[in-house]
């Protein structure tokens, strides 16, 4: 596998005594868009700040498009832009001074057109020269974004991008994202908005209590642990579950008949067809099917919990 | 290992502009409070005194007086450099990026004694206006200034990084840097003061400072030049050392 990022046994003890990290291994695919999900607490701004240089590594190697973290920071971060969690601009500066601030502190010439391209991807050109102080906190979140553009990353890392955001940012972001992706950047990003990973991510890692408890194929999660809830209304009352191979289960009054079947695609259809055949060879008459398919997340409120 | 020079020039640009948004309080307001000292110790009541070692008492204290607003001004701006992104969370941006101490010392620091110098020049200048003085050893004055413009914005440095509240930003230069100005001979020789409390102002620092760049003007002073000179290098020298601890241990700036 082709990693841009490469962790090991990488760990993290704050110097409160906190654990944060507890010997994370993880590789993340160039190119791909990877989201880190994990409940509020779980480690996941802390292992974003050590990759990037905001928090020291207590123990284990971070690799970053082939270059260490620590021993060649310089080349590491070179390559990664940052998205923080908090809103944390410069105030009496304007637009165009601060993103352009950002690209010379990583290392690069002046370049006014490409400055003046990520402004207008982001909507912030007729705002250029506007002090930040003066914008709202949805246009000040894009000015974070346009910074961390600004030097050209190879490897985006974006923590929670949509905490707090309107709807119209957020469209765009994803937008910027799929741009970007196109491009060949590597995002990795943390919400907690699941539908958001569910539809953007490529690969899904799941961090809780600062252990990495799964990383997955965004489909092939779903197949493994996706389920469907099959619901079938009934024409009239029935006393007991059918006697069908498939366990069902009969609800309180006797007129909806309910089942889990896992996985995804073809085999389910098979499943919920087979059932329906069964019933009306039992001659159980029915008048609805509901199917519901579970959502990224269930899964993962179903694995935090499983393992607290 | 090069340079990474736009780093260093991106972060100097920023800081002059910082200031020169801040025109009125970063030089303004310091070239007129101290042009009111050479107003009325230099030609009001000045005249009225004695001669110090043959220099008029108006010649006498601009060079101290330089240096009170060169040493607050080296801290304050210093201080507020770093502390301004760890107060507001750009500090991430900083850390985040493929810099060495070096670079984000000549960057911060470099841009804090810049407006020092400069204030420092404007304020001899404006002194010129009410005070009539030469500088015996020009180049010795110059080589003070920046040494000692860069002393203290890298004291301001490890203030700013050490603070955790604007009011200790204040107090440093306020309580600590004026007094000892102050009782560091910028008003009066120290050879006027009684045998026992000579010998306690020797341990204040500033008295070097401000007897070296005096030297300097005028040569004489109550200090030896090269003890001065001395006493300064070392004091840069241990706020270095202190600089290059700090971001060795990453202390207060990374988690
Ligand atoms: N600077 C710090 N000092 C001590 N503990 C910290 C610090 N930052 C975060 N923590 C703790 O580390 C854990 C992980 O925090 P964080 O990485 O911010 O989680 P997440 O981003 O997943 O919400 C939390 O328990 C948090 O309280
Ligand atoms: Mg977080």
């Amino acid at each position: 596998m082709d990693s841009v990022i490469s962790i090991k046994q990488l760990d993290k003890t704050y110097k409160s005594g906190h654990r944060a990290l507890k010997s994370i291994d993880l590789d993340i695919k160039r190119g791909e868009i990877f989201a880190l999900l994990g409940p509020n607490g779980a480690g996941k701004t802390t292992l974003i700040g050590v990759v990037c240089g905001l928090v020291k590594l207590t123990g284990g190697t971070v690799i970053a498009d082939g270059h260490d973290i620590t021993k060649d920071y310089r080349a590491a971060r070179a390559k990664i832009g940052l998205v923080p969690q908090e809103l944390a601009t410069d105030m009496f500066e304007t637009v165009w001074a601060t993103v352009s601030f950002s690209r010379g502190l990583f290392g690069l010439a002046p370049n006014p057109a490409h400055i003046e391209k990520i402004l207008k991807d982001l909507s912030l050109w007729d705002k250029k020269d506007n002090k930040i102080a003066t914008l709202s906190g949805g246009m000040k979140r894009r000015v974070l974004i346009a910074k961390a553009l600004s030097h050209e990353p190879k490897i985006l890392f974006l923590d929670e991008p949509t905490a707090g955001v309107d709807v119209e940012l957020r469209r765009d972001m994803w937008a910027m994202v799929g741009r970007l992706r196109d491009q060949g950047v590597t995002i990795i990003l943390t919400t907690h908005y699941i539908e958001e990973a569910e539809e953007m991510a490529d690969r899904i890692g799941v961090i809780n209590k600062g252990e990495i408890i799964l990383v997955e194929e965004k489909h092939a999660l779903m197949k493994k642990l996706g389920q469907t809830r099959v619901t079938i209304g009934l024409k009239s009352k029935l006393d007991a579950p059918p006697d069908i191979p498939q366990k069902l289960d009969l609800s309180e009054d006797g007129e909806t008949l309910t089942f889990t079947l896992t996985g995804e695609g073809d085999s389910e259809d098979a499943g919920v067809a087979d059932v329906l055949k069964a019933l009306m060879e039992r001659k159980v008459d029915f008048k609805s099917v509901n199917t519901k398919r579970s959502s990224l997340e269930d899964i993962f409120v179903d694995l935090v919990e499983k393992k607290t | 290992m090069s340079l990474n020079l736009h780093a260093v020039r991106a972060i100097y640009m920023f800081e002059l502009h910082r200031t020169w948004r801040t025109l009125f309080q970063s030089i303004a307001a310091p070239v007129i409070s101290t042009s009111l000292y050479f107003i009325v110790f230099g030609s009001a009541i000045g005249s009225q005194m004695t001669t110090i070692d043959g220099v008029s008492y108006g010649a006498f204290i601009i060079p101290g007086l330089t240096l009170l607003s060169i040493l607050t001004e080296s801290t304050s701006n210093g201080s507020f450099g770093i502390y301004l992104p760890r107060f507001t969370g750009t500090i991430y941006e900083l850390l985040s990026a493929p810099v060495s101490v070096a670079e984000v010392l000549l960057g911060y620091v470099g841009a804090a004694a810049t407006k020092s110098v400069i204030l420092g020049s404007i304020i001899l200048l404006t002194a010129r206006l009410f005070v009539p003085y030469e500088i015996v050893h020009p180049v010795w004055a110059a080589l003070f200034l920046v040494m000692i413009a860069l002393t203290f914005s890298l004291f301001g440095f490890i203030l700013g990084v050490w603070a955790d509240g604007f009011e200790k930003l204040q107090i440093v230069p306020l309580l600590i840097i004026t007094p000892l100005t102050f009782l560091g001979g910028t008003f009066y020789s120290i050879k006027m003061l009684p045998e026992f409390w000579q010998t306690v102002t020797l341990f204040n620092p500033i008295v070097y400072l401000v007897n070296g760049f005096r030297w300097a003007f005028y040569g004489k002073a109550d200090v030896n030049a090269m003890v001065s000179f001395g006493m300064t290098a070392l004091f840069m020298l241990a706020c270095v050392a202190a600089i290059t601890w700090i971001f060795k241990t990453g202390y207060r700036l990374r988690s």
